[in-house]
């Protein structure tokens, strides 16, 4: 067990194409780290860098307080799980859970003792002389996982550990995964595209896009506190509303303004908008943040209804409010709606975020 | 898959029939060529109207097949040994690593692959006797290596292609060197198609015929395609096409034990499994 430290970590490509550009994270012992963002955002290349298997360009990377840039993988001591799970074809369940102790050279009685704990843990003991073409996907997921775990790394590094399975087996691993890095403490780094399974599994999730690190945070933090346009939109589903409004004071009380819609602002967040009067700056609201309901005129708005999505348990609208079209969530399913509806919909101003049209940062 | 209908079926029979026919005949032929009597070999039946050994006999009654065989047999192996070892390598390298030169050099055996080996007789025959090597083992087993080794780097880096790279990246990472992990990981997922390699290398030498009658001269390094040639009648009129049927016959069994004796080792979709597919 150990903290990993990436200090103004750099990855560039022979070719000029910068994939990470100087990272720093601090990852404290036994924490639960996610890495999160869309594909090509550098997130994969920054875990094969602390693995080893990618070299970096620049800065330097620290696992338990020692330069690890120049090791090789196989000596810096962290596990790694991969996306397609990579287990050895050709050799058996306990073959392949074993293969890390059998290299490192224990003895025979122990390795046995611990590919069958390991084996215990993941509900593999039935399966543990067969080969991996036999196993189903849920399966070979867990003996990916159990390689991982046999051996008490000082880290456990995850490549989209789950993109392969199933939605329900996905929910299902995405528990246990948790409960199983609870249980062993050890320090994880998991790269995930799914905003899900990194506000659901982390202790911080760190965002990242173009090789860039957009904002590091516990996942309610970077869900209240989006720290830009893409933080915002990336995090929470379904995404984000924007919208491009005006804000125009009125009296003592500022206004957001677009075609069709007048919002009034709360006297807290106007403060940090008094500098931007008769400017433009993007408005965020998530979608389940609007309500139905005649909420005081001040901070409502009237919208009509466009295509309207029933998933039983709640209903998604797409609705239309001026130029701008919005999604709001978690409408009561009782609601008799139709499309074409017009109907008053009530945001919470305190929930409101601001952003820089220009620079794409919040405005705070 | 669609349905067989049983006019399909008919017609997917006689194609088959056809091919098989057209494959077989020749090899029968020469079957029943080896069997008949020298006085019976001209009269064209398909069956011997009367069984003869004598062909088989007179083929060993010298020294000189039996020791075409050995011949064969020595330089055929030691030129697959060599180079499926070498072009395992080199395939690996090729499938793997991004190195300087490396179009350039599968650029390069493929033009040896290419290169129509008639022309290259004569330069060969005058090198290897001023460097001394014609007429001895060496002599053919360098020219096979030579002209095996594109065939065999083809085949075998199409095979490491197959081979998913993760699989070495997890090797990597459960602390395997390079080489623990070649060795435990990727050698035998690479099996089939270095058994592959390894047949189609070993038919390629075995059959080979005109290094084999232009490096040689003596039974010290002949080998059994080269040897027919210069199987002789009893008399000077006499056709020695029975002897050269019953040899044919005899050169074909080791092909047959070799390509059996690796065949089960070939077992498709051992990498199946590995990865999600």
């Amino acid at each position: 067990m150990a903290e990993i430290v990436l200090d103004k970590v750099t990855k560039r490509y022979p070719d000029g194409a910068l994939a990470v550009s100087e990272v720093n994270i601090e990852i404290a012992d036994g924490e639960f780290v996610i890495l999160v963002g869309p594909s090509g955002c550098g997130k994969s290349t920054t875990l094969n860098m602390i693995a080893g298997l990618e070299d970096i360009t620049g800065g330097e990377l620290r696992i338990g307080g020692q330069r690890m840039n120049e090791r090789a993988p196989k000596d810096r001591d962290i596990a790694m799980v991969f996306q397609s799970y990579a287990l050895y074809p050709h050799m058996t369940v306990r073959e392949n859970m074993a293969f890390p102790l059998r290299l490192a050279k224990v003895d025979s009685a122990t390795v046995r003792a611990k590919v069958e704990e390991a084996a215990q843990i993941l509900d593999l003991t039935p399966h543990l002389d067969r080969k991996p073409a036999n196993l189903s996907g849920g399966q070979r997921q867990r003996v990916a996982m159990g390689r991982a775990i046999v051996r008490s790394p000082k880290a456990f590094l995850m490549d989209e550990p789950l993109s392969n399975l199933d939605a329900k087996l996905r929910g299902q691993m995405r528990t246990s995964v948790s409960r199983l890095q609870k249980q062993m403490g050890t320090t994880t780094v998991y790269v995930t595209h799914d905003q899900t399974e990194a506000m659901t599994l982390g202790d911080r999730v760190v965002v990242l896009r173009g090789g860039l690190v957009q904002q590091v945070g516990a996942p309610q933090f970077l869900y209240d506190h989006p720290a830009n346009l893409f933080v915002a939109g990336f995090i929470g589903a379904p995404s984000m509303n924007f919208l491009a409004v005006t804000i125009r004071a009125e009296g003592a009380t500022l206004l957001a303004e677009a075609p069709g819609l007048r919002l009034g602002l709360p006297p807290a967040i106007g403060q940090t908008l008094a500098g931007r009067r008769d400017q433009r700056v993007t408005l965020g609201v998530r979608p389940e943040h609007l309500s139905l309901g005649n909420g005081a005129l001040q901070c409502s708005f009237e919208a009509n209804v466009e295509v309207l999505e029933q998933l039983g348990s709640e209903i998604v609208l797409e609705v239309r409010a001026g130029d701008a079209s919005l999604t709001v969530a978690r409408i009561d399913p009782q609601a008799r709606l139709v499309a074409g509806d017009r109907l008053r919909l009530c945001v919470q101003p305190e929930r409101l975020h601001f952003f820089d049209p220009s620079t794409e940062q919040a405005i705070r | 898959m669609a349905v067989i209908t049983p006019g399909k079926r008919f017609q997917w029979t006689v194609i088959d029939v056809v091919v098989v026919v057209y494959a077989l005949v020749p090899v029968l032929w020469t079957l029943s060529l080896s069997f008949k009597s020298k006085a019976t070999i001209g009269d064209g039946n398909l069956l011997p109207s009367e069984w003869s050994f004598q062909s088989y006999l007179d083929i060993f009654q010298t020294n000189d097949f039996l020791l075409a065989l050995v011949n064969s047999i020595g330089i055929s192996l030691i030129a697959t040994a060599i180079a499926v070892v070498l072009g395992t390598m080199a395939a690996y390298a090729i499938a793997r690593l991004d190195f300087p030169g490396k179009s350039v050099l599968v650029g390069f055996s493929l033009l040896v692959a290419m290169f129509p080996q008639v022309s290259l007789v004569s330069p060969l025959f005058s090198i290897e006797r001023s460097v001394g090597i014609f007429d001895t083992w060496p002599g053919l087993i360098l020219p096979y290596i030579t002209f095996a080794l594109p065939l065999a780097i083809y085949t075998l880096s199409a095979f490491f292609r197959e081979i998913p790279w993760e699989l070495e990246k997890a090797a990597k990472m459960d602390g395997a060197t390079p080489a623990q992990a070649f060795r435990r990981v990727i050698a035998p997922l690479a099996a089939p198609g270095v058994f592959t390699t390894a047949i189609l290398v070993f038919i390629f030498c075995w059959n080979d015929f005109l290094f084999a009658i232009s490096l040689t001269a003596t039974t010290r390094s002949r080998t059994v395609p080269a040897a027919l040639q210069f199987f002789t009648g009893a008399s000077q009129f006499e056709d020695p096409t029975g002897q050269i049927c019953a040899a044919a016959v005899v050169i074909t069994i080791p092909i047959v034990l070799f390509v059996l004796f690796f065949q089960r080792r070939i077992v498709a979709g051992l990498t199946s499994g590995a990865v999600k597919g």
